[in-house]
This record gives C-alpha cells, sequence and structure tokens, in this order.
C-alpha cells in the first residue's frame, strides 16, 4: 500500500480550482475507487457520475491526466507513478458541479435523429455477418468522450451545426440495419454537419468500446452522401429508377 | 393550490427508467396517457444496463422442444414453488413476444446459421433459451426502449430522486423529489404512480449492483402501505470478481458457464459433482453459491478467497467473439487473460427476489393508483430467480404495469395534492442540513453494509438474525442523526446518502424479519439451524406490511392456479427422481 496525490477539479459554473488529496493506494485500483475513497473520507459532497464499475454505462466519464477516459477503467499502477494524478471533467459540455457536466445537448440532439423504422416487408431474417457491423455500432455506452475530444465541438463550438461522432455512429447503426427503411442521408448532409468532419481520428482513439469511429462508421456515410449528392451517375440512375430503388440499392 | 415548488402534472408518473420503468412509461404513452419518467441517474444509465447474459423466452429457435410450459416449470422449480404461479404463466407465456417486440423496434441480437434470434443456455433452463447480444444484452435493451420512448413523447426527468409518495386519501396521487443537479424541490401530479426502481444490492457490502440500488421502490411503497413480499430471498450470484479490491463483487456473468466455463477448487477438483451431479455447473445460483461458499470455507478456495472459473479450453476467438466484455473487464482490470487462464470468482449479492406484492395481470399493489414491475416487486421468482428471467420480466410485467396504470388514469379522479405532506417531505430534506456535530452517512453505509454482509448473507442461523435486528435498531437510531457535513444542496452525494440510508434500512428490516421468521432452507434462503425444507412453509409467503406499531410480518399462502397443477406435478416428479 503506499500513498498517491490526486488533484481533483472542484467547483461549479462560477469557477473553481484544483484541490490536492492523498490517498491510500491498493493494488489494483482505478481512478473512481480513488475517488470514491476520497468522497467517503475526506471530501463527501464531491460530485461525480458513475453507475456500473464496469465500463459498461459510460457515466464515469472525465479527463485524467488531460486525457479523456472513463475513471472506473483507468488504473492507478498504468499512470506515471510518483506523479500527481491530475482530474478534471470533460472540456465540451457546461460544468454542473466537480467532475460532474451537462451532457443533456447529446439528449437533444439524439431526439432529432429519425428513430428505426422497419421496412414493410421486413421478414427479420438476419445472418450475423449482415447484422455484424451494426452491432458493433450498437456497443457505444453513450460515454461521450469521443464527443468531448471531437475539436468541431471542443474548440469551435459549432453544436448547433454538428451532431458529433457519439451520433454519427448511431445514424450508422440504423442506416446499416438490414431491416430500416428510412434515408437519413439529408440529414446528415444538413443538420448533422456531417461535412465539418475532417477524418482525424481524434473520436475512435479515445472510444473505450473500441468502436472504428471513424473507419467504420463515418467515412462509410461520408462515401453514401457523396454518392447520393454528388455523382452523377447515381444522379442519372435515381432519375432513371425513381428515389427509392437506387436507395434500397445501397443499403 | 399554492405551487412553492416546481410542480408538474400528468396521468401516469414511472419513477425509474431501467427496463421496467421504460416498457411501462412506452406502454402507458402509447395507451394515450400523458406520462412522465423520472430516474436518478441519466437516461439509459440505469441498472438495467449492465445486464449481460441474455433475456430468456422460450422462442425455441434453438432448441425445438422448447416451450412457455417448460419455462413455466423451470420457473417454478427455481423458485422451489414459491412463487406467484399466475405471474410465472404469464411471464413464461408472454416473454417470447416480448423479445420480437425488441427486435422489430430495432435490437439487434446474435444470430442463429439461419438468421434468427439465437439462444443460450444458462442454468436451471433446460433448453438453451436466452436470447443475447455477446454479454451485453441490457445494453441492447435499454437503448432500444429508450430509443422508442424519447421518440414517443414520454417527458422524461433525469437525475432526479424521489423521496415520497403522496397520498390522497387511500390512494397515491403523487410524489416528492429533488433535483440532483440543484438540489431544489420537485412534486409530480399524477392520478397514478408505477414504481420500477430494481434491486437493493448497496444494503450489502459485496454486490454486483450500483449506487442506485438502495431500495427505493421497496421502501416507498411500504411507507405508501403496500405489502412487500419474499424478501428473505436475497439472490448471491455464485461469480463476482473476488480480485483486486476494488472490483470486488463486480459481476461476471453466467454465460461464462452458459458458453462452457467450469468451475474448480485450488484441488482442480470439479467440485459441483458434489453439489449437483446433474446440472453442475449450470446448477440453480443458490445451489452454485453456497457450493463455492463451502469450498472456500473448507479450504479449498483460490488464492483471493474464491473458486475457479476456466473457460480458456474454448478457442480464443470464440471466448473474444461471446464474451467479450468479460474479456476485456478481466484483462483490463485483473490483468487476467481469460483465453489462457482461469478467472478466480467467488459469491456476490446481485439480486433481490422480493418486492412489492403485485396483482399478475395488471401490476396493481395493495394501494390504489400505485404500481410496481421490475426488480422492485416480488413474485414471479419465488425462492431464487434464473438468470434471464429478470430481462423477461421487465419487459412482461412493465408492459402490464404500463397499462395497468394508465387505465387506472383513465377512470380516476383528477389527484388532489395535500400541501403538509409536501412540507413535511421538504422538512425531512433539509432537515439533513441542521444537524450540528452530524454523523457520518457515508460510516454508517459501511456498518449496515457489514451487518447485513456477515449476518444475514449466504448462510443464517437465528442467533446471527436476532443480532442483526438488534443491530438494525441501532443503525436506525444512529440513522436520526446523520447530516451533511460539508457542501450545500447542488449535487452533493453526501446528502443524497442521509436519505438513501432510510431506505436500505426499511429493506435490510423486511430481509431479516423475513428470514428470521422462515425456519427452514430454501432456495436463496439458508439456515443453518433449519437446513431442510420444511412443509408449510413450502406451501406460504411471507409478507410485510407497515402498521401503526411498526413493520408486521406474516405467513400467507401461495398463489396458485388450478390449471396449473398438472404442469407443476409433472415437474415435481420428474426431480424427484
Ligand atoms: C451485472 C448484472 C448483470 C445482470 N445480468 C442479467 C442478465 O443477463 N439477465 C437478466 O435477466 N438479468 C440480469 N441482471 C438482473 C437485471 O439486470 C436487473 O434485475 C434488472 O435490470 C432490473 O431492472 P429494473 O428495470 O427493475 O430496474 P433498474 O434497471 O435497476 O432501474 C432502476 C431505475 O430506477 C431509478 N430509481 C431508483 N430509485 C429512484 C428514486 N428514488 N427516484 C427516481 N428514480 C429512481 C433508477 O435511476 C433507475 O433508472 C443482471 C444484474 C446485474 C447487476
Ligand atoms: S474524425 Fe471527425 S468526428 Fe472524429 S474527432 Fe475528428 S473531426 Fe471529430
Ligand atoms: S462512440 Fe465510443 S466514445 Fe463515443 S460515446 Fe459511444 S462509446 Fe463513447
Ligand atoms: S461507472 Fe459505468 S462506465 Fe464507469
Amino acid at each position: 500500500m503506499s500513498i498517491r496525490t490526486f488533484s481533483v477539479w472542484r467547483g461549479d459554473k462560477n469557477g473553481g480550482r484544483f484541490v490536492e488529496y492523498q490517498v491510500e493506494v491498493e493494488e489494483g485500483m482505478v481512478v473512481l475507487d480513488a475517488i470514491h475513497q476520497i468522497q467517503r473520507t475526506q471530501a463527501h459532497d464531491l460530485a461525480c457520475r458513475w453507475n456500473c464499475k464496469a465500463a459498461k454505462c459510460g457515466s464515469c466519464s472525465a479527463e485524467v491526466n488531460g486525457r479523456p477516459r472513463l475513471m472506473c477503467k483507468t488504473r492507478l499502477d498504468a499512470l506515471p507513478v510518483g506523479e500527481m494524478v491530475r482530474i478534471q471533467p470533460l472540456q465540451t459540455f457546461p460544468i454542473i458541479r466537480d467532475l460532474v457536466t451537462d451532457v443533456s445537448w447529446n439528449y437533444q440532439v439524439n431526439k432529432k435523429i429519425p428513430p428505426f423504422a422497419p421496412r414493410p416487408d421486413a421478414s427479420w431474417v438476419m445472418l450475423q455477418q449482415d447484422v455484424n457491423r451494426a452491432q458493433e455500432f450498437r456497443k457505444c455506452i453513450e460515454c461521450f468522450l469521443c464527443q468531448n475530444v471531437c475539436h468541431v465541438l471542443r474548440e469551435h463550438e459549432r453544436k448547433s451545426e454538428f451532431f458529433g461522432p457519439r451520433f454519427f455512429v448511431r445514424i450508422a447503426s440504423l442506416q446499416m440495419h438490414p431491416m430500416d427503411s428510412l434515408d437519413r442521408l439529408p440529414l446528415l448532409k444538413n443538420e448533422a454537419g456531417l461535412g465539418l468532419c475532417n477524418i482525424t481520428k481524434c473520436c475512435t482513439e479515445v472510444c473505450p468500446e473500441d468502436i472504428h469511429i471513424t473507419d467504420n462508421a463515418i467515412i462509410p456515410l461520408k462515401e453514401r452522401v457523396v454518392d447520393r449528392y454528388y455523382d452523377p451517375i447515381q444522379i442519372l440512375l435515381r432519375k432513371i429508377k425513381g428515389e427509392k430503388a437506387s436507395h434500397a440499392g445501397g443499403k | 393550490m399554492n405551487e412553492k415548488y416546481e410542480t408538474h402534472e400528468h396521468d401516469v408518473i414511472v419513477i425509474g427508467a431501467g427496463g421496467a420503468g421504460l416498457r411501462a412509461a412506452i406502454e402507458c404513452s402509447a395507451l394515450g396517457a400523458k406520462t412522465a419518467l423520472i430516474c436518478k441517474s441519466l437516461l439509459g444509465k440505469a441498472h438495467t444496463v449492465m445486464a449481460e447474459g441474455g433475456v430468456a423466452a422460450a422462442l425455441a429457435h434453438v432448441d425445438a422442444q422448447d416451450s412457455w410450459r417448460t419455462h413455466f416449470q423451470d420457473t417454478l422449480f427455481g423458485g422451489k414453488y414459491l412463487n406467484n404461479w399466475r405471474m410465472a404463466e404469464l411471464h413464461a407465456r408472454e416473454a417470447p413476444e416480448r423479445v420480437r417486440e425488441l427486435e422489430r423496434w430495432g435490437a439487434v441480437f446474435d444470430r442463429t446459421p439461419d438468421g434468427k434470434i439465437l439462444q443460450r443456455a444458462f442454468g436451471g433452463h433446460t433448453y438453451r433459451r436466452l436470447a443475447h447480444v455477446g454479454d451485453r444484452t441490457g445494453l441492447e435493451l435499454i437503448r432500444t426502449l429508450q430509443d422508442k420512448g424519447v421518440h414517443q413523447g414520454i417527458d422524461v426527468f433525469m437525475e432526479c430522486t424521489i423521496t415520497k409518495l403522496l397520498k390522497d386519501g387511500e390512494r397515491v396521487c403523487g410524489a416528492f423529489g429533488y433535483w440532483r443537479e440543484t438540489g431544489r424541490f420537485v412534486v409530480y401530479k399524477a392520478k397514478a404512480v408505477v414504481l420500477a426502481t430494481g434491486g437493493i444490492g448497496k444494503c450489502y457490502k459485496i454486490t454486483s449492483n450500483s449506487w442506485e440500488s438502495t431500495g427505493d421502490g421497496h421502501a416507498l411503497g411500504y411507507e405508501a402501505g403496500a405489502e412487500l413480499v419474499d424478501m428473505e430471498f436475497v439472490q448471491f450470484h455464485p461469480t463476482g470478481m473476488v480480485w483486486p479490491p476494488g472490483v470486488m463483487g463486480l459481476l461476471v456473468t453466467e454465460a461464462v458457464r452458459g458458453e462452457g466455463g467450469i468451475l474448480r477448487n485450488n484441488q482442480g477438483e470439479r467440485f459441483m459433482e458434489k453439489y449437483d451431479p446433474k446440472r453442475m455447473d449450470l446448477s440453480t445460483r443458490d445451489v452454485v453459491a453456497r457450493a463455492i461458499y463451502t469450498e472456500v470455507k473448507e479450504g479449498r478456495g483460490s488464492p483471493h478467497g474464491g473458486c475457479f472459473l476456466d473457460i480458456s479450453h474454448r478457442k480464443a476467438p470464440y471466448i473474444r467473439q461471446k464474451l467479450p466484455s468479460m474479456y476485456h473487464q478481466f484483462k483490463e482490470l485483473a490483468d487476467v487473460d481469460i483465453t489462457k487462464e482461469p478467472m478466480e470468482v467467488g459469491p456476490t449479492s446481485h439480486y433481490t427476489m422480493g418486492g412489492i406484492k403485485v396483482d399478475a395481470d395488471t401490476g396493481a399493489s395493495t394501494v390504489p393508483g400505485l404500481y410496481a414491475a421490475g426488480e422492485c416487486t416480488g413474485g414471479v421468482n419465488g425462492a431464487n430467480r434464473l438468470g434471464g428471467n429478470s430481462l423477461s420480466d421487465l419487459l412482461v410485467f412493465g408492459r402490464r404495469a404500463g397499462a395497468g396504470a394508465a387505465e387506472y388514469a383513465n377512470r380516476a379522479a383528477p389527484p388532489r395534492i395535500d400541501q403538509t405532506q409536501v412540507e413535511n417531505a421538504a422538512g425531512e430534506m433539509i432537515g439533513f442540513f441542521d444537524r450540528p456535530g452530524a454523523a457520518d452517512p457515508y460510516k454508517l453505509h459501511v456498518d449496515l453494509q457489514n451487518t447485513m454482509q456477515n449476518l444475514a448473507g449466504i448462510f443464517r442461523e437465528e442467533k446471527d438474525l436476532t443480532m442483526a435486528v438488534a443491530r438494525l435498531e441501532d443503525l436506525q437510531r444512529r440513522a436520526a442523526h446523520v447530516g451533511v457535513v460539508e457542501g450545500q444542496r447542488m449535487y452533493n452525494p453526501g446528502w443524497h446518502l442521509c436519505r438513501d440510508l432510510h431506505n436500505m434500512l426499511i429493506c435490510s428490516q423486511a430481509i431479516v424479519r423475513a428470514a428470521l421468521l422462515r425456519k427452514e432452507s430454501r432456495g436463496a434462503h439458508s439456515r443453518l439451524d433449519f437446513p431442510k425444507y420444511d412443509e408449510y412453509w413450502g406451501e406460504h409467503n411471507i409478507v410485510i406490511k407497515k402498521e401503526p406499531d411498526g413493520m408486521k410480518v406474516q405467513a400467507r399462502p401461495v398463489v396458485k392456479v388450478a390449471e396449473l397443477i398438472p404442469l407443476v406435478d409433472e415437474k415435481k416428479a420428474k426431480e424427484t427422481k
């Protein structure tokens, strides 16, 4: 057992500062354990979110030593020994208190995405290989770490024009669902602002669920948008065959 | 009425946004009721999200012989025949349709080679029955319901904790709570209320449950006059992580054994041969938990006080595909590669069979206007729940309670809020700030958890339980002095815990008092001083109710269904062979 120092951001929307705490560290401890210990013994009112303690619910997102992470999945022995552990809330969202931020914007965005709508003729026979991709996207635990790092949201604050990687993943999961019938490409091109993403892949790097956000969701969606709106042959085909047929072929 | 506090008015409010609450709210709102959904965490983070192994439904996709009858029989055998038969019947009959419905709402389950929903084996289920998505079935379930719900116009109130049900004479007419973010109070006026608050795991030290599982619904219902049933039955899941200390209790899904995982002691023996040679590693949870406990106690445990669970004989890519989150959980949290080496596991408090007593068909409690569904109810599982039967329970009875509440709201008179009740509820919460030299709620919580863990755990006996009663009384006295040591009303977990303790104490008392009364061993309830089944108790549930002079504990005959007797007798005959 050893003692480590944690520097935790304390404050609210009016401002705050880093406060240092000494914590007795046991083998195998994660950052969330340390936060809980501080809460139990030194700062009863230290605010943080958590639920599962097993990287399944996406509640405990924070920035640990400057890197967005799930606190319940970040082992202390994986952080540089002898150095202070610095913990602060996600920077892209408005602060509520201490490590808790206001992520309600994400819930509003989700509401704008037309939900799953099965084809009238859906047979519900789906092979595993046909659903693998949708399943990859459905692994998302809504930790919003990807939203937190994406520069379009973080540095440029374009929340009103850009849904962010989490919701491209969500749209991809619907578009690539074998039984879905809706066309969300106009939404992607316009309101969702897919074009603002310049494929930096920062989102993919932080995803705790190892979803290949850029390669498997964003890039294929971008390709579909390009095919639809900018490819002259596709446009012509669509004119001849009618909108629906060409769309179904693209599924 | 003078509205001093923020007030919302709905036909139905649903308290809890796990599988049960979401399914209830969807049904309510589909039936035209103006519906609110209230939860302590963010939407989509409820305990249900953690469910791993699957949802039990006799779809018969993998084993064609399966049927609702066999599912019903398995559920009763698992519950040691104390289940509410009608609930078990509805559950088994309707689960397949609820799972198919989930698929039509966009859930993507793992597939059979011919493109249907795949099903896996689980303890106590005769056939391969659990529809699943790898080992993240709960996430799939909650996300599907969440997306269905928010697009259906349900009003969602996140990070809001209900502390009191409000009553208008005999009937329930709303609820009082606080916003976690601001600490401000809020009043919900409603014609009907559905409780769907989940479990009580936080009463125990070692648990697979999250901070939310403080038995709020059990306590809210109890205090509003509803009956609780089967509270003595707390399920200890046989396989929780035992190391490192920070993750002690974290669940290791039964799907590991469903996919072929083998339990061994430190001698390398497959000890389940001694305890249940027929079902072996996939015996019911009560049996496996006791077996592991006994092996450890008798000195055949693993280095960190558990036993070994080994799946490494399966091919590595298969393990990673079928149990991805277990693979990561052990790799990242315990430095164990489960494709190469065994895991160390031991029992963890996991689920409560006991809860609010409800009408099987409508989810109505004994209080007019109050409905309940999911883990906070009792009945469907009897003395022990089979894995996978909870997720199906949430869907089947969430839907039924939602419909029940909507229908009640349809014919109910407008609710009248009694301002005195509101002020009392507000006063209680404010009171935690006016306690100079307040006692530390975190300390009290640790003491409570130790009491329950040590004196009302897997094995129980008279002297421990009697001591537990006394300790709980003492804790109750101390709870009157806990208060806020630090901070204000904004997002203050120390303050919240002060109130949560109240609920955990009620649940703990109910558990201990019922456990004391049941002088036999059955399902999840094992008495060292009464190790056998008892004929009388095999026919009786224990019902708990709040009376003016305190908690009343009483035996009541099991609810049976005449037409199902042949099915039950057939199962009994088979199992005694
Ligand atoms: C790790 C783990 C794995 C599991 N795996 C499986 C499995 O594979 N198959 C299976 O069938 N079962 C499984 N279970 C059991 C199952 O997940 C739970 O029993 C079930 O999810 C409970 O659902 P629920 O809807 O009743 O409540 P929960 O999902 O617990 O939701 C409770 C809701 O109530 C809210 N709430 C509580 N109190 C209040 C209050 N005072 N005010 C406002 N809101 C409140 C919470 O915020 C939350 O939204 C598992 C359980 C665990 C812990
Ligand atoms: S790849 Fe696109 S979405 Fe992802 S972080 Fe970069 S800009 Fe944002
Ligand atoms: S895509 Fe990954 S990083 Fe983004 S919210 Fe989902 S799980 Fe988190
Ligand atoms: S607590 Fe659930 S992801 Fe960390």
